[in-house]
């Protein structure tokens, strides 16, 4: 069987900073990690290869930077990475992503699953993951706690819900989204970092996976940003002071002053 | 400081403080409080391949040397000083299979050691024999193929836990020094039981039992190097492992810096954080100062004895030793006073640092019998120049 996971970088999360003409994340510069959902993603197609034989394979869009968290994913089990870089890519939203990365899924051809994170913490849409399945035309399920039972042509899984789980099966190939309970993932290991930094990573352009090109990067994003900002941040609260009957009558004469 | 680690290098410093941050960290205190052992831990050490960084790859090691491990214990022992043995003392236990032992012994037991599926442990102490080894009482009488063992080791790190034991016995107790041997024996020999845990100020997360020889019969070929060979098998031993206590002491009193540094920035006193307060800073400059020159003096050791394993680097090991364990003393004991009376409470970490940075100054030669053999080496580079 082939797993194939999709992984985003993103900036740490300690130091965001937008690009005022594009209204998007300045990527440039900012030291990137890989999505920490995602890493739940690698860790549980580890353990399916683990689990029926195979291979696996991580794939990101992203600069070519992006080439140190293929590695990452290298050292911590995955087979093969592919990186999907082009200038022309820059300013994707999550349909131009979704469509780039199912263009090069189509290149990889043979898969039995997707796995991806539930969502990035940068953008946090939880779009391309889903997106991505439905460009493909194969099913998918989203918010993936526990996989129960995985054969040549199906799979059953645990959805996570507010108020419990469901148990969903479907055929392969497709796709599922992960969440954080569904793993602890390991640590990567001192010779998978060796044979990780060793390795010889694919590299496509947009050229290369054969895409549309008015459907990738910010032309091909329908979604505009219209404006980003940094919330003000909510000035501290006021403490009333006095007799229980004293801060009951402060307080009345404050809600008194809101109408 | 920029030390020129290699990118190997760099990456074992990496992985052993995310193991550290992400791993021991969340867990120091339960196993400080209930003294358990933590194989949790040791089985995320075995699986990111740090258990065998200082082991040759042909015995499925990493292929380092004993920089390699400095830089895992270190990086372990910022953040606990105790769990980090359970490899910092196998390396102990290992060195003299791996400076002694013949191609059978080493293709035998280094692999499972450098996999982390066995640990090891040294048996030199006993009870009438600390500082002075070669008072020991423990027999090896050969008989037939066997070696019969009796007597009591005591104070042994990792005793119970380990699966391989190097353990030291009087083959010929008329020749003193030179009657002494080195067996290696396996938890499960008939006639080789473990005494009682130990309770200790600090460390306690590593188990420290009595191993009980009671006529344990030990294959003969399990003898390392020769007989009446021991006391030097054990020197050498020491002499490579006494950077490893070196690399623990400054783990410890590096992680003790970096808390103490980082509370004097967020304690308010007289309306300031202490940190802008000179009799806080000025202690702080020293711990640091302090803690590197020890950093310094431990890799300039380490990378001597990888350079050239054949070479004596008694005085060197000794010294590294001797520095790290009281800088660890004195900075583990500075950083429980800038923290004042949450210094002093369990509730933060440094009072825990302050006692396991003790045993540093006493186990594997006592600060004392560092620096006799420290002098005993200038003494003897002085009489070589005539």
């Amino acid at each position: 069987m082939h797993f194939i996971v999709c992984i985003k970088q993103v900036p740490n999360t300690t130091n965001v900073q937008l690009d005022p003409t594009t209204n998007t994340l300045k990527r440039e510069g900012v030291e990137s990690i890989i999505n920490p959902f995602d890493e739940y993603a690698i860790e549980e197609a580890v353990r399916l290869k683990e689990r029926t034989g195979g291979k696996t394979t991580v794939i990101t869009m992203g600069p070519p930077q992006a080439e140190n968290i293929l590695r990452e994913a290298l050292a911590r089990g995955i087979d093969n990475a592919i990186l999907v870089s082009d200038r022309a890519f820059a300013g994707a939203d999550t349909w131009a992503t979704a469509y780039t990365l199912a263009t090069a899924i189509k290149k990889i051809g043979d898969y039995s699953l997707i796995l991806t994170g539930k969502q990035a913490t940068d953008g946090d849409t939880a779009q391309v993951g889903p997106g991505v399945a439905e460009m493909l035309d194969i099913p998918h399920v989203a918010y993936v706690r526990k996989i129960e039972e995985i054969t040549t042509n199906t799979i059953r899984v645990e959805r996570m819900m507010e108020d419990g789980y469901d148990i969903i099966e479907m055929p392969l190939p497709s796709l599922i989204s992960v969440v954080k309970e569904i793993n602890k993932p390991r640590l990567p290991s001192l010779k998978g970092m060796m044979a990780s930094k060793k390795a010889i990573i694919t590299k496509w352009t947009a050229q290369d996976i054969g895409a549309d090109t008015s459907k990738i990067g910010l032309t091909g994003s329908p979604t505009q940003v219209m404006k980003v900002f940094t919330p003000v941040a909510r000035g501290g609260g006021e403490k009333l002071e006095g007799s229980p009957e004293e801060i009951a009558q402060k307080l009345i004469g404050k809600l008194k002053g809101l109408i | 400081m920029d030390y020129f680690l290699s990118d190997e290098q760099k990456m074992i410093v990496d992985l052993a403080r995310k193991i550290a941050i992400e791993k021991i960290k969340p867990v120091r205190e339960h196993y400080d409080e209930t003294e358990e052992f933590p194989w949790p831990i040791m089985k995320e050490l075995a699986q990111a391949d740090l258990c065998g960084v200082y082991i040759p790859a042909e015995y499925g090691g990493f292929g380092g040397g004993v920089l390699d491990l400095v830089l895992v214990v270190e990086e372990l022992c910022k953040i606990d000083g105790g769990i980090a043995l359970g490899l910092a003392a196998t390396a102990l236990g290992t060195f003299p299979i791996l400076l002694n032992g013949n191609e059978a012994q080493k293709k035998k037991y280094l692999p499972d050691i450098a996999s982390g599926k066995k640990l090891a442990a040294f048996g030199l102490t006993e009870p009438e024999a600390g500082s002075d080894a070669t008072a020991m009482r423990t027999t090896a009488k050969l008989e037939g193929d066997f070696y019969v063992l009796n007597g009591t080791k005591c104070f042994i790190t990792n005793a119970g836990d380990a699966e391989t034991y190097t353990v030291f016995a009087k083959t010929n107790p008329a020749r003193g020094a030179r009657g002494i041997s080195c067996f290696i024996i396996e938890k499960g020999t008939p006639g080789f039981e473990f005494g009682k845990k130990e309770k200790k100020m600090g460390i306690r997360a590593s188990s420290t039992r009595e191993l009980i020889f009671n006529n344990c019969m030990v294959p003969k070929e399990n003898l390392l190097g020769k007989e009446g060979h021991g006391l030097i098998i054990a020197q050498s031993t020491l002499d490579s492992s006494r950077p490893g206590v070196a690399a623990q002491a400054l783990g410890i009193a590096a992680g003790a810096l970096d808390e103490a540094v980082a509370y004097s920035r967020t304690r308010v006193q007289f309306g300031q954080p202490i940190c802008s307060f000179q009799a806080i800073s000025h202690m702080m400059a020293d711990m640091a100062t302090k803690v590197e020159a020890a950093r310094a003096l431990i890799y300039a050791t380490a990378r001597m004895m990888d350079s050239d394993r054949t070479k004596r680097t008694t005085k060197e090991s000794a010294m590294s030793k001797l520095y790290a364990s009281e800088v660890a003393m004195e900075v583990t004991t500075q950083a429980v006073q800038i923290f004042g009376g949450y210094g002093y409470s369990r509730e933060y970490p440094v009072e825990k640092m302050m006692r396991d940075a003790k045993i540093t100054q006493i186990y594997e030669g006592t600060s004392q019998i560092q620096r006799n053999e420290i002098a005993l080496s200038l003494i003897k580079e002085s009489a070589a120049k005539k």
